[in-house]
């Protein structure tokens, strides 16, 4: 994995789902209640396989229990040392429609929630989020965008940074 | 024994009257499809007001259709789990309002075992043990099931449900929603050997399933690398979609087909049941009729009407857990 980086921003390249899946679980073992993770990326970008290695990293369930929350729309795991929220905005349309699932409660709440297709539902969000953006760059080649909305998201991505020799 | 039951797990809300588990005597579907359609897929809220809007009159009609009233019913059963949970609590709140008010036992379905059950309506006897695969929108689960309430898992999806796959893939070809049906269709032009996708098998000896990368396979496919999604989908003629169509569901059918009846061969299971809302398209149908028939295995495969969400299944399975004494409170909660 290759990363590069300024002030705010961090980019990181990924060459198979399981470093995808890798930087998902550093993510896990570094965040703290309330943090939220934006995820913004086109079908098969790997927003489902970083929201896996997430769960993975906080011990709330293995990556073979996370699957797609697009139908269900909210998935709760809550296994670990915090819950973990997995959310998809793919079929939401407007704020009723986040009402009804009750992401008000759950996003900054008590645990770390990822909410895929992000840009679907940008009223969603709390004003504090780690923005996450995926693109494909080759048949297993991915870029993760790293870009912070406030002092939580700061905060959780300078916990990501630094890669210590022998992974993390 | 009457059972009046409710489903409202996601856009279609039912309510079916069966007599001892199998005599269906009445089934209502009020179909949300079109208030759907220009979204691309179910919206949750929407799906919610419009259950509220329909479930007296599909009730009452349920009754009527089966020349019962609430007097006549014995139980009544709602599905509490699991499905988009505002939807899932228009259904359950009102099995509870008539059980309370007519002071009847309530019994909480789960939407899964229920689809497993389809199979049995109509039936004689029980089938049970079996292998059973639901296979839907929400769900791709691999059972073993040793009675209509006891069903151990052995496998699933570790990402995407087969029929999420199917309306992704159909929304990335630029087919209409519902993505089965359109793919259903548009297969049927199409040569399911024009594009080997790779299957994913998972290993040797895995019985889940993963339709993700199968997604991804697909978008490469269609778009090429790096070029424009949209200008490349315009550029598609009828017949590569029909091709893309026709390949990507063969390759999913290979693997539910193949898993299937692998599961059913390791356990010494002499049926099979297919259930959900996928059990209706009509290629996966042909190929477990013949796969079935070559390994000496009975299929259970329920009608089309009874693949797709309905009340029959829930009533119908609710009379076991009626009969086994198996009632819930009427503060039942509704899970997603």
């Amino acid at each position: 994995m290759r990363s590069s980086g300024h002030a705010s921003t961090w980019t990181a390249e990924t060459h198979s789902p399981e470093e995808t899946l890798d930087l998902g679980r550093r993510i896990g073992r570094a965040a703290r209640p309330g943090d939220v993770l934006a995820l913004v990326g086109d079908l098969g970008s790997g927003k489902t396989v970083l929201a896996k290695g997430a769960a993975e990293g906080l011990g709330a369930a293995s990556a073979r229990e996370v699957t797609s929350p697009t139908f269900v729309l909210c998935r709760e795991h809550l296994g670990g040392r915090m819950p973990f929220y997995h959310l998809d905005a793919y079929r939401l349309r407007g704020a009723a429609d986040l009402e009804a699932i009750g992401a008000a409660e759950i996003l900054g709440g008590d645990g770390l929630s990822a909410l895929e297709w992000a840009d679907r539902a940008p009223q969603a969000l709390p004003p504090d989020h780690l923005e996450v953006r995926l693109e494909i760059i080759g048949p297993s080649d991915r870029r993760l965008t790293f870009t912070p909305r406030g002092r939580g998201a700061a905060r959780l991505l300078a916990g990501l940074t630094p890669v210590a020799p022998g992974g993390c | 024994m009457l059972i009046l039951g409710i489903e409202t797990s996601c856009d279609e809300t039912c309510a079916a009257v069966v007599e001892d588990g199998r005599r269906v005597l009445s089934d209502v579907v009020a179909t949300q499809t079109e208030v759907h359609r220009k979204y691309g897929g179910v919206v949750p809220e929407i799906a919610s007001r419009a259950h509220l809007e329909a479930l007296v009159p599909v009730v009452a009609e349920a009754l009527d259709q089966a020349r019962v009233r609430m007097d006549g019913v014995q139980a009544v059963a709602a599905v509490h789990r699991p499905g988009l949970i505002g939807s899932l609590l228009v259904g359950l709140t009102a099995a509870k309002t008539l059980a309370w008010l007519h002071d009847r036992p309530l019994i909480g379905i789960n939407h899964v075992e229920a689809h497993i059950y389809a199979a049995c309506l109509l039936r004689e006897a029980l089938p049970f043990p079996c292998v059973s695969l639901v296979v839907s929108g929400g769900h791709t689960s691999l059972y073993h099931s040793a009675g209509p309430r006891r069903h151990e898992l052995i496998g699933a999806t570790t990402d995407d449900a087969a029929g999420e796959a199917f309306d992704k893939v159909a929304m990335l070809l630029g087919l209409p929603y519902p993505g089965g049906p359109s793919i259903d269709l548009a297969a049927e032009r199409g040569n399911p050997h024009a594009v080997e996708f790779t299957r994913p098998w998972l290993g040797a000896g895995s019985l889940d399933f993963s339709f993700s990368g199968l997604k991804t396979a697909v978008l490469y496919h269609v778009r090429g690398q790096g070029a424009d999604a949209r200008r490349r989908r315009q550029a598609l003629t009828d017949r590569q979609i029909a091709d893309v169509a026709a390949s990507f569901q063969e390759c999913v059918v290979d693997v539910l087909a193949g898993k299937t009846l692998r599961a059913a061969e390791e356990r010494g299971a002499e049926r099979i049941i297919v259930g959900g809302g996928v059990a209706a398209n009509r290629r996966l149908r042909e190929r477990f009729l013949r796969e079935a028939a070559r390994a000496g295995l009975e299929l259970l495969l329920p009608p089309m009407r009874f693949c797709t969400d309905n009340a029959a299944m829930v009533a119908g399975l609710a009379y076991h857990y009626a009969q086994a004494g198996e009632f819930a409170p009427l503060d039942l909660e509704a899970r997603a």
